[in-house]
């Protein structure tokens, strides 16, 4: 049995721990308000712009003539992977959630025989991939030193996108980040930007007759590099939600833990501190007794 | 019949403005000067940089874009940008920088005919304004 000495520090230890735990997790419930509200705030710029391009798309007769970024190079060799990840740690299982889905959506990539490119935003991603994929690895992009999220590093993202894709360096791009529900869910998401998913079309058709000005395919050419941007503002601010929501959790779990730890250590202290002051008693007794 | 239809600005980070009494907007789209009064046709039309002025009860107000992207529909007028400022409170350091950072990209070599179209537009406004 470890000494009495010994269990003190150890209480005060995990006491400590968890005033550094606990002080985190107020740090990210305050952080995470923010951060949904700034999500919430965000969405109508996204959804609006979603809308536009469906019209547009419906729009277009001439589905041959379509901006490339819309319809894709009509090939499905190279991938090019997003991963979005935060540049710290300590949120649980945030950065691993991600990265599993992204792991499963690679390796089926690679089955199939194709190209795979990954680009990590958030140094944790890079971290965690470098040891499997650093060679499909073509650029780490960090945002450590914005203290906000801001739509212009989105754009520098969306801007690096597009001018690999105008390269003809990769044929499908999809992001993975984490999509906010609540404090204690966030789901690992895959979304496809490259070509745009055509998919949602059909539920929103709405046989509206716009006037166009310029034409069509101008605007859409126009504005596709800008939704890329803008779908990238959006995981990165559904990202930040889920972080700091999936930080709380974990430190109000670890703050948890800590407590009982403090409970366990603080009842096996009492009872040697009791068995030591009976041994001595019964020493003492002994002693007296055999005078 | 009321002349009054309404107005939502959004940009990236929020929604910007919002209003139900508006009587006309003037856009700088892309092949001109827009002016939006009540059932206008269904529209779409992306912007260059310029000043949007909103006409309404209120009074008048004025912005200026940097780029965006206009949907007029069933009379609500929605303009996407990715930056905009109120010209009432604006901040002429702001204007400076803008600036400044448009003529940097003006004396690129590689920047092709249309670029150089909006950013020559750019400038202008920004001049009229500072």
């Amino acid at each position: 049995m470890a000494s009495l000495d010994d269990l003190k520090k150890r209480i005060s230890s995990v006491k400590s721990t968890q005033k550094i735990t606990k002080a985190m997790k107020m740090v990210a419930a305050a952080k995470l308000r923010r951060a949904q509200e700034n999500a919430e705030k965000g969405r109508p710029y996204s959804d609006k712009m979603n809308n536009i391009i469906l019209n547009l798309s419906n729009g277009i007769s001439d589905i041959e003539n379509a901006p490339k970024l819309l319809s894709g190079t009509g090939e499905d060799k190279v991938h090019l992977c997003v991963v979005m990840t935060s540049d710290r740690g300590l949120c649980g299982g945030f950065n691993t959630n991600i990265i599993k889905k992204a792991k499963l959506y690679f390796q089926k990539i690679l089955d199939e025989g194709k190209t795979l490119k990954i680009i990590t935003v958030g140094t944790k991603g890079y971290d965690q991939l470098k040891r499997l994929y650093v060679d499909k690895i073509i650029e780490r992009i960090s945002f450590k030193e914005s203290k906000n999220i801001n739509y212009f590093d989105a754009d520098k993202v969306g801007k690096i996108i597009i001018e690999k894709f105008e390269k003809k360096e990769f044929d499908v791009c999809a992001i993975f980040y984490n999509q906010f529900k609540n404090v204690i869910t966030q789901i690992p998401q895959e979304q496809q930007i490259i070509p745009l998913n055509t998919s949602e079309k059909e539920e929103n058709s709405s046989e509206d007759n716009y006037e166009f000005e310029p034409e069509e395919d101008e605007i859409l050419s126009n504005l596709l590099p800008k939704n890329i941007s803008t779908q990238i503002f959006k995981a990165m601010l559904e990202n930040s939600a889920s972080e700091q929501g999936s930080r709380m959790s974990a430190m109000d779990n670890a703050t948890r833990n800590a407590g009982e730890m403090v409970d366990k250590l603080t009842i096996e202290y009492n009872r040697s501190r009791q068995a030591a002051i009976t041994k001595e008693l019964i020493e003492i007794i002994s002693g007296a007794e055999s005078l | 019949m009321s002349e009054e239809y309404s107005v939502e600005i959004v940009n990236p980070e929020k929604s910007f403005l919002s209003k139900n009494d508006v009587t006309e907007v003037v856009v700088p789209a892309f092949e001109g000067e827009i002016g939006i009064l009540k059932d206008h046709i269904s529209i779409i039309s992306f912007l260059k940089p310029g000043i949007i002025k909103i006409f309404s009860k209120s009074g008048e107000e004025s912005f200026y874009v940097n780029d965006g992207i206009i949907e007029f529909k069933d009379n609500n007028l929605s303009i996407l940008t990715s930056l905009i400022l109120n010209l009432k409170d604006i901040d002429r350091e702001k204007i400076s920088e803008i600036q400044k950072s448009a003529e940097e990209e003006l004396n690129k070599s590689d920047i092709n005919d249309q670029e150089k179209y909006l950013l020559d537009q750019k400038l202008e406004v920004l001049k009229s304004i500072n």
